[in-house]
């Protein structure tokens, strides 16, 4: 954390207040640039990346600034920072199931570790998280609780979105008993279900930078 | 060592690691360790658990090594807690502010990705599946 950054948090100087980096983290698939993209679509006409059934589809961070926020007569400028989905272990034959072929399945897998090592080098960089989970898988993986260790050791302040809310199997509640020190909203980026919760919780993320 | 045999594990080779074995060790130090017995194809028992940033570590210098060693495929990790009933925050916060994590009451179980499939974990249970 540059020493600026130390001092801004220590004394709330130099803060804007605009601006602030959200950045979206989670495992893969969990559908961080679905959400992203429903974002800054609502707010800024365009789509931030592309998004695909196929897992490790964003290997590079991506972000957008300046998205104005508006929600029940309250602003907020923030810059939104899309990340890979972080794993511990990357397998081209993965791919293969997906009708990709050998050769593009290795340059995906080797885009993929890449964007790991990208999203990882990105966090001190943020004022915010937006922890991403599919709410139809075990919240239980050491990477969510790696992730979530890690922004809690930098003092970065994190909102949990349980996603995919329309699926039949997904379990707000094992979400919630998972993190029952965070705030948890359930959502679903893909049919933008509950996004009025959403933005109520993403308003008070802000408030605690 | 892990010897296979029409894809059934023959063998498999555990190596248990009290945490004064990597007490002295700075963050790379430990990782580097870690990442050679993995590579060695053995699954890793940890005395305590790494701190965050070690373990944060731990993935990013992962993915740097499954970017360069063609066979190498990653690992599978998870943290066995005995206090289920203090909530993730706390622990994390107690293993913080210790800066010692290796003076809980956890487990770490390591193992690289080829032969560790799968660790299942919940609040009550963690489950490892060997492929």
């Amino acid at each position: 954390m540059s020493m600026l950054k130390i001092l801004s948090r220590l004394f709330g100087i130099f803060r804007r207040r605009d601006n602030l980096k959200i950045g979206f983290y989670g495992p893969p698939n969990a559908g961080k640039t679905s959400l992203a993209n429903l974002l800054c679509k609502d707010w800024t006409g365009e789509e931030l990346g592309s998004v695909s059934e196929i897992p490790h589809e964003t290997r590079h961070v991506q972000f957008k600034e300046k998205v104005e926020i508006e929600h029940k007569g309250k602003k907020m400028v923030l810059k939104i920072v899309d990340t890979p989905g972080i794993a511990t272990k990357i397998d081209y034959e993965d791919f293969l199931g997906y009708g990709i072929g050998k050769q593009d399945a290795k340059k995906r897998a080797k885009e993929a570790t890449q964007g790991i090592i990208e999203a990882i080098k990105w966090l001190d960089d943020m004022d915010a998280v937006v922890i991403v989970l599919d709410s139809a898988e075990n919240p239980y993986s050491q990477v969510n609780l790696t992730i979530i260790g890690n922004l809690l050791a930098r003092k970065i302040p994190v909102l949990v979105v349980a996603n995919k809310i329309d699926l039949r199997k997904s379990n707000v509640k094992k979400i919630e008993a998972a993190f029952p020190e965070y705030p948890v909203v359930g959502i679903s980026a893909r049919k933008a279900m509950n996004m009025n919760e959403f933005y109520d919780a993403l308003f008070k993320l802000t408030k605690k930078v | 060592m892990i010897v296979k045999k029409n894809n059934k594990l023959k063998g498999l080779s555990i190596h248990i690691m009290p945490y004064s074995e990597i007490r002295e060790l700075t963050i790379t130090e430990r990782v580097k360790k870690i990442l050679n017995l993995i590579l060695g194809n053995r699954v890793v028992i940890l005395q305590g658990r790494l701190r965050p940033e070690e373990e944060i570590r731990l993935i990013e210098d992962t993915m740097a090594m499954v970017d360069h060693i063609k066979t190498f495929k990653g690992i599978e990790l998870a943290v066995v807690d005995s206090n289920k009933d203090e909530g993730f925050f706390l622990r994390m916060k107690r293993g913080i502010a210790r800066g010692l994590t290796g003076e809980s009451n956890s487990l770490t179980v390591i193992g690289p990705a080829s032969i560790v499939k799968e660790i299942k974990k919940d609040p009550s249970k963690i489950e490892v599946f060997f492929g």
